[in-house]
């Protein structure tokens, strides 16, 4: 399915004879219907009930239609201003926030670490404050320090959404993750979920872990001793440093990059040898289920955490994640624009 | 709680419906219909149905959310987002002639939204309006082409549609607004 054709679920049900107005999945049929987040926030996965995911991956799967129009913009958001606050690089999440806030007509702007005031020695709460005074209605911001959502969170009364905070949670991945995984597998419930790579630095495997555990998925974690969390296992997932085992017989196997950046250290002896004990090759892929499906949130690094061959492989739904990105950026940025209301409701 | 509609009359307007949408039209060529979420979407496969037994065409039957094209989407003083459910036309708008399909015509504010949602899937050659009740106290210039029953009606009440394909029953009742 490529980011721009139809999706195909979107065609008419004609002449089916009943409508099914409620949530369409399996996930969803069992459990009661809820119509709102009571959050102000979205700071991360653990703190959401599992009817609140669910009810964002169900507006989600409204807002991809959205993408599939000649004109793809509603007026949902006319008059609300966001400002996306990227004090860390990033490419994908921060376009795919951009795309998401003008299909929902919102007033955005982006403020990149480089071009501010904090180069000039401002702490992040004076940085917050001096923009909640020109009254946003929402702020994205991506950090590298865990928990910088938390603080602006308490000195905003903006709608804040996390857009990965250190190596904290990365909540709208886990999202358009699980909304991937809910496309291809009409269910989460039950599921076999991979997670191999660098768990120790990942803001990605804490939200999924949270997400997919909330829902009822079985996760094995894989990856070098040196990069597994000594804490992993008490969230309810299997860990483990032999690739074959976690990847036998699963329904989904998410790769995560090897983070350079951050580490501070050797914690294994070479890229090369990594690939070789580690890496997604198709060899390894077939250990899973045959209609596995193989994810990654980018940036890939080929040959290191991912054989080219599987990157670009029929079972690969790596690019279905970023346009699934917008949908679930969209979904999140609607349900929590009614602001500290969402709270006064609960 | 008056029953105004019971299944046989409601079958009996729309069946009476289908026929005027092809007497007006001359045919059914190059129409569709458009059901508005949530009970405008049965109807209008209940029209297409009678629209097929009458003239042996099929017409494309579309559903439509307008949640996202509220006027009054963000002056809620308290309470969480509307649902938002998806809209499903699969065929091209362009240079056809739209038959919007809702329950129940009142403010008409719901159609203002709904003829802003259909504008951004193309260019229609025509947009007409089907209502299965049109319960009057209008606040937009807007008018019906096809209604069902008219019903007059005060404000303090309120008029509920029910449908077999959403509710188990089909039948249109008025209440008043203190006893929901």
């Amino acid at each position: 399915m490529s980011a721009t054709g139809r999706d195909p679920r979107s065609a008419i049900r004609y002449p089916e004879e009943t409508e099914k107005p409620e949530p369409r999945t399996a996930d969803s049929g069992e459990r009661k219907a809820i119509t709102g987040l009571r959050h102000k926030d979205l700071l991360g996965i653990q703190p959401l009930t599992p009817e609140e995911i669910v009810l964002i991956l169900d507006t989600a799967e409204a807002m991809k239609e959205i993408g599939s129009r000649p004109i793809k913009k509603v007026p949902a958001l006319r008059g609300k201003t966001v400002v996306n606050l990227f004090f860390e690089p990033s490419t994908r999440t921060r376009t795919s926030f951009e795309i998401a806030e003008k299909r929902l007509s919102a007033d955005t702007l982006s403020i990149a670490i480089a071009s501010s005031s904090v180069v000039k020695g401002e702490t992040l709460a004076d940085t917050a404050l001096t923009i909640e005074a020109m009254q946003p209605d929402m702020i994205v911001m991506r950090h590298a320090s865990s928990g910088a959502g938390h603080l602006l969170a308490r000195v905003c009364r903006s709608a804040i959404i996390n857009a990965g905070d250190g190596m904290h949670e990365h909540p709208t991945q886990a999202l358009l993750d699980a909304f991937t995984i809910r496309e291809r597998k009409q269910r989460i419930a039950g599921l076999k979920v991979a997670i191999v790579g660098d768990l120790l630095h990942s803001r990605v495997l804490r939200s999924n872990i949270h997400l997919l555990t909330k829902l009822g998925a079985e996760v094995w974690v894989c990856g070098p001793p040196t990069l597994i969390p000594p804490e992993v296992a008490r969230l309810g997932v299997r860990a483990t440093s032999r690739v074959n085992e976690a990847v036998e017989g699963a329904d989904v196997v998410m790769l995560l990059r090897i983070q350079l950046e951050r580490m501070q250290g050797a914690f294994f002896p070479s890229l090369r040898e990594y690939f070789n004990v580690f890496g997604m090759t198709e060899e390894r892929v077939r250990r899973a289920k045959p209609d596995v499906i193989i994810m990654h949130p980018g940036p890939m690094n080929r040959g290191v955490e991912i054989a080219s061959e599987v990157a670009d492989g029929p079972y690969s739904v790596i690019l279905d994640q970023v346009s699934n990105g917008v949908a679930v950026r969209m979904a999140v940025l609607y349900l929590l624009a009614g602001g500290a209301d969402n709270e006064a409701a609960a | 709680m008056p029953v105004v509609m019971d299944a046989d009359r409601i079958a009996r307007a729309l069946t009476r419906i289908a026929h005027e949408i092809v007497e007006r039209n001359k045919g059914v060529e190059r129409l569709a219909l458009v059901g508005i979420r949530t009970r405008g979407v049965p109807i209008a496969r209940r029209v297409a149905r009678t629209l097929k037994e009458i003239t042996g065409d099929e017409v494309p039957t579309g559903a439509l959310d307008i949640t996202l094209y509220r006027d009054d989407l963000m002056r809620h003083a308290v309470g969480p987002q509307p649902v938002v459910r998806s809209t499903e036309i699969a065929f091209s708008i362009d240079n056809r002639k739209i038959i919007l399909v809702d329950d129940v015509l009142y403010t008409g504010r719901t159609i203002r939204a709904a003829l802003d949602a259909l504008i951004d899937f193309g260019r229609p050659r025509a947009i007409q309006l089907l209502a299965l009740v049109d319960r009057g106290h209008r606040e937009l210039p807007i008018k019906a082409d096809y209604v069902g029953k008219n019903l007059p009606t005060s404000l303090s009440e309120s008029v509920q549609v029910r449908l077999h394909e959403v509710d188990g029953q089909d039948e249109v009742v008025v209440q008043q607004e203190a006893a929901l």
